[in-house]
């Protein structure tokens, strides 16, 4: 099935063309509309008339998630603040977090955008889409929220928590479709057990897994756990939220991106240089139907590739490949992103110290543990138990709170964190051992 | 009329406990009292030595955390009733007391009661005003 035949079977000349309109539509619109823009712009020496083919991409400049963070909170909208509707924003220590705004026209794209995902991954109006993702500031719940209303299923907006009351719902709306984190399925069903529910006879029949990265044999374990088929989402606050790409019922293999709306490009994230069609890569999104925050050439710092190959669906879109790692440090705990350098900034806030740390995320009963060791130094060691406990609840509670995630602080012996050529290695990832 | 006590950060995995022990050992530095706090991922080890300055220089240069902290050693007889009378002093003059451990002398006669007060002025004046035996640091060290 397809929501938008027209645009999604779009033979390739004429999606292109439509591409090409768009971007110099866009090009020009932050020109004139965003100030960010207008400068690298001039830096670069380049004017909106000089982009003429889609090849011209290249000469644009990049957009990093810093650069966002600089220009904190509403510093690249490209309309008037009233024209926003809505904002969303990722986690950030005080003050830097990534904000987007969204005007009517946005959500609508939007929202149409999720619906024909869920169309893609084989979800109908007569589903009951059981919604595990937060709602608030993330994106992931409003965005399948608004999609699913949009196409018509009902939506259960359960949001993140209260698990054993989740798989309750479940049994007793006879859900059929779930979205939340595949490492969270993974739990609902270990609670499911634990409650005595035999979990084959919900009326579970599709999952709809996004926001972190998982493995084909995660999916495998999921399928034959629940007895559904599990799909891939893929989407990024910054770009639009969920709904960018996914995954069709037909092939089950690689993720269609809607290129009616973005352009992609994959770039060597060393050099910045594209590569050839096919190739391994980061992926670098320009929005170009975005209203409010247009971002040309965005560093996702995902890795991934395109597959060019036509796809046994029909939709003439093409695939990226499953998200294979990121360029950068970033991890994903329990879907929330999260850098080292938050934490360390709020080690840092939470005494005015800078202690050595380290990370290490385990997964215990399918849930993403983030543990935070630090090293107690003769200025934070006291003799009292209660003052290092003080301590440890202290950073645990700031980090919830800056980073919304939840964290076990431990403190431990100074130089027992192993430094490796001299420079701690500051993030230790069991998840990949599994 | 303080007695100084020496604390170390102890992760909670064996033989850090003996890997003090043998710093002290080597040093040659004799303990003279000393409790374990625990919790399930860290203790606090609090000593008397003979050499505090001599302990905490050989603990530190061996990667420990090392604290110092005054405490006050209180004799008392060794019989029933002796630490309920300390308390009950300490209690209704609304004195806290932190955390304490006790060893007894060799002769058997008395008990060495280490006290860590939250207002530790107070309590050494507190206690004196009630003719306890307060202990010296040169004394408790001699035992």
């Amino acid at each position: 099935m397809l929501y938008d035949v027209e645009r999604e079977t779009m033979p390739r000349d004429e999606l292109e063309e439509l591409q090409l309109r768009k971007l110099k539509y866009l090009v020009e619109k932050v020109y004139y509309n965003v100030p960010f823009y207008s400068q690298k712009f001039k830096e670069l020496g380049i004017k909106p008339e000089h982009i003429k083919s889609l090849k011209d991409l290249k000469y644009l400049p990049f957009t990093e998630k810093q650069d966002l963070r600089n220009n904190y909170p509403f510093g690249l909208f490209a309309v008037p603040k009233e024209n926003v509707v809505r904002v969303h924003a990722s986690s950030g220590t005080t003050g830097k977090a990534t904000v987007v705004g969204y005007t009517k026209r946005d959500i609508q794209i939007w929202s149409e955008l999720m619906a024909r995902s869920f169309v893609a991954a084989g979800v109908t109006r007569g589903d009951v889409v059981h919604n595990a993702y937060g709602y608030g500031l993330f994106t992931g719940g409003l965005g399948v929220h608004y999609g699913a209303e949009m196409l018509g299923a009902t939506i259960v907006p359960v949001s993140g928590g209260a698990t054993k009351r989740q798989v309750m719902l479940m049994k007793d709306f006879g859900s059929t479709v779930l979205c939340c984190t595949s490492s969270y399925s993974l739990y609902l069903y270990e609670t499911a057990i634990a409650q005595g529910i035999e979990v084959k006879e919900l009326k579970l029949r599709l999952g709809i897994f996004g926001a972190e990265p998982w493995t084909e044999e995660m999916r495998l374990d999921i399928q034959k756990k629940f007895n559904i088929k599990a799909l891939d989402i893929y989407g990024l606050s910054e770009i639009l939220g969920p709904g960018v790409a996914i995954e069709c019922e037909t092939a089950q293999q690689g993720l269609h991106i809607w290129e009616d709306h973005f352009l992609v490009e994959i770039i060597d994230p060393s050099t910045g240089e594209q590569l050839p069609l096919g190739e391994t890569g980061e992926l670098v999104i320009t929005t170009l139907t975005k209203d409010a925050q247009p971002l040309i050439r965005y560093r996702t710092r995902d890795i991934t590739s395109i597959i060019p190959i036509p796809c046994k669906c029909g939709r003439t879109h093409y695939r990226i490949e499953r998200l294979k790692g990121r360029s950068d440090d970033m991890l994903i705990i329990r879907g929330v992103n999260v850098f080292p350098s938050q934490i360390e900034a709020i080690l840092l806030e939470t005494e005015g110290l800078a202690p050595h740390y380290q990370i290490i995320v385990k997964r215990e009963n399918a849930l993403d543990i983030l543990e935070v060791q630090v090293e107690i130094d003769e200025k934070l060691f006291s003799d009292e138990i209660k003052h290092l406990q003080r301590l440890e609840n202290k950073l645990m509670r700031n980090i919830k709170e800056f980073l919304g995630v939840s964290a076990k602080v431990k403190l431990v012996e100074p130089r027992s964190i192993a430094r490796s050529e001299g420079k701690a290695k500051r993030v230790i990832d069991l998840r990949k051992q599994n | 009329m303080k007695v100084e006590q020496i604390s170390v950060f102890l992760e909670n995995r064996a033989g850090r406990l003996k890997e003090v022990t043998r710093i002290l050992a080597e040093a040659n530095i004799n303990i003279r009292a000393l409790s374990l706090a625990d919790t399930s991922d860290f203790g606090i080890l609090r000593l008397i030595v003979t050499d505090q300055d001599k302990a905490k220089k050989a603990l530190k240069e061996n990667g420990f955390t090392v604290g110092k902290t005054n405490v006050v050693a209180v004799e008392v007889d060794d019989k029933p009733g002796g630490l309920n009378r300390i308390l009950t002093i300490l209690g209704d003059a609304g004195v806290n007391v932190e955390y304490m451990y006790a060893f007894v002398q060799q002769s058997g006669k008395n008990a060495v009661l280490i006290f860590r007060f939250d207002r530790t002025d107070e309590a050494i004046e507190i206690l004196q005003k009630n003719n306890i035996k307060i202990l010296s640091g040169e004394e408790l060290y001699k035992l």
